[in-house]
């Protein structure tokens, strides 16, 4: 029978451009001596190298501002920090921890989703604008399709304390003036405006940054994907130095049973 | 405990009454009514205990026993399979064996072969149900995603393998095992129908998307078939890990001469 699978030209055969490892010898990212050409980066422009093949201390100070002040709140009460307090009271590894709160923060009410919605919908607001559309259409369309527009809105609180601190460090750096952060805070307005009364939220503020150095959703997602790593750490390092097992203990009161209260006999 | 309003754990699943001794100690755990530690721990099978999780009701014997095939079928993938091969990678390196269900899971929650293709199947199925017009119509123009997210589009019809030649024998034989015990009509039309819509697909039926017919009889959700997918492709990655933990790393394929690094 003639054999004629689509992996037969890939066993043993990865080509890539992206980098490697040649034992004993060096390494190469992006076609660059990692020991000669990227020695002197600073982590943030090695990741941002990385991952985006942009080489930008510029975008790598910002991106690492955002790190700061927007992304590694050290509560363990926040959902991702609080998979590490879990772990560090239940005697888990740090790994581990981190890998769980890595793994979380891709939530739908924060972290990754709306940071790389909401870049998507300035990129997509930007291009409906171009084609003559106005803001109030495309607000409204996105609304009527999703319920909700990436970047606007917060659980708990409606404002945002992120916003200012991270504006006043954009700036600092000669970011902060471009078109996309224009429009985000021009989507902010009239959401502030209008009967759903959304706020604008750190995510917006950071995606119109950003995309106004070049960084398309794709390019924030994966720069983003660790940034919550400096507020979960903490929590776990918290947890694993108090008594073991004692983070928010829960008594057995503290389940709300809804359904039937009637014991039912399983049939054999 | 403290007298203002006490924030709680709402849940339809699950009671508990306390030790005499200790409120934070469970006495009696019911499980949708059930005594899970007086009764079910006597009486229920692990396969009818995990159905009665995701379902809140016991199964039918018809039930239990798709649910029984399926996690056989799933609970070992085999060493080449990518979650599998992503568990053993923790394994030589001597790595937690947490750490090697988690890269088990990782992996296998994609969109090729793992739970997420298993989600969007289940959707294929609650749009199309037994009509081969909306299969074609669905496989032949997916949906597209409005806006982006964090899961790449998917790359093929959810269900099949893009990879594949012919339908292998595991995914036939499982396939005509499940329509024949579990009674279900979408299993029973999958496998009468197979050939067309592998002709829609392009490309066999793998699988994920038997699974996702026989959680479809089964009345899953997307989201809990999801769920369920993960959790009963574990074993094999849990033991395909520890045996390359013994064998080591200088035993297991590095792809010494396979990596080409282009300029």
């Amino acid at each position: 029978m003639p054999v004629h699978s689509k992996f037969e030209k890939f066993e043993d055969n990865w080509q890539t451009s992206m980098g490697g490892w040649f034992p004993g010898e060096t390494v190469v990212l992006r076609g660059k001596d990692v020991f000669k050409d990227l020695n002197n980066s600073s982590w943030m422009e090695y990741l941002l190298f990385a991952s985006t093949g942009k080489e930008s201390p510029k975008i790598a100070r910002l991106m690492e501002g955002m790190w700061v002040i927007c992304t590694s709140f050290p509560d363990p009460r926040i959902w991702n920090n609080r998979v590490s307090a879990l772990a560090g009271t239940a005697r888990s590894t740090g790994a581990l921890a981190a890998a769980a709160s890595v793994a979380v923060t891709e939530a739908t009410i924060y972290g990754l989703k709306p940071i790389k919605g909401a870049t998507d919908f300035l990129y997509r607001a930007d291009k409906r604008l171009a084609k003559g559309e106005t803001l109030e259409q495309i607000i409204r369309a996105e609304l009527k399709q999703y319920r909700s527009v990436y970047g606007y809105g917060r659980p708990l609180v409606t404002a945002d304390e992120r916003v200012e601190p991270m504006m006043e460090f954009a700036r600092s750096i000669g970011c902060g003036e471009g078109k996309y952060i224009k429009l985000a805070f021009d989507v902010a307005e009239y959401l502030a405006a209008s009967r759903f009364k959304y706020q604008i939220n750190i995510a917006a503020v950071c995606a119109g940054l950003l995309a106004d150095e070049g960084l398309s959703p794709m390019d924030f997602y994966h720069m983003a994907t660790l940034a919550f790593t400096a507020g979960s750490m903490p929590c776990f390092i918290d947890a694993s130095n108090q008594q073991e097992g004692c983070f928010f203990p829960l008594r057995t009161s503290r389940l709300n049973f809804t359904g039937d209260e009637t014991v039912k006999h399983w049939r054999v | 405990m403290p007298k203002e309003f006490v924030e709680t754990i709402e849940t339809k699943n699950w009671r508990e009454t306390p030790e005499p001794d200790n409120p934070f100690a469970a006495a009696n755990c019911y499980c949708c009514g059930y005594d899970v530690y007086d009764d079910l721990l006597k009486n229920a099978s692990y396969i009818d205990y995990l159905y009665l999780l995701f379902k809140q009701q016991q199964p039918t014997s018809e039930q239990s026993a798709l649910l029984q095939g399926l996690a056989i079928a799933l609970a070992n993938p085999g060493p080449r399979d990518h979650s599998v091969r992503a568990a053993m990678s923790a394994g030589v390196g001597g790595s937690t064996h947490a750490s090697a269900m988690i890269a088990a899971i990782a992996v296998g929650a994609g969109n090729l072969g793992g739970s997420r293709e298993v989600f969007h199947a289940l959707e294929y199925w609650q749009q199309c149900q037994n009509s081969l017009e909306a299969w074609e119509q669905l496989i032949k123009q997916p949906p597209e995603l409005g806006r982006e997210d964090i899961w790449l589009p998917m790359e093929h019809a959810p269900g099949f393998d893009p990879n594949g030649v012919s339908c292998p024998t595991p995914v036939k034989q499982t396939l005509a095992h499940l329509a024949d015990i579990g009674k279900g009509t979408h299993l029973q039309w999958l496998n009468a129908n197979r050939a067309a819509l592998e002709a829609y697909a392009e490309c066999p039926l793998a699988f994920s998307g038997v699974a996702a017919a026989a959680l479809y009889d089964l009345e899953f959700l997307p989201e809990q078939a999801e769920m369920l997918f993960l959790l009963l492709r574990l074993p094999g990655a849990a033991v395909h890990s520890l045996e390359q933990e013994k064998l080591g790393w200088r035993k297991y394929p590095f792809f010494a001469n396979g990596f080409k690094l282009n300029p």
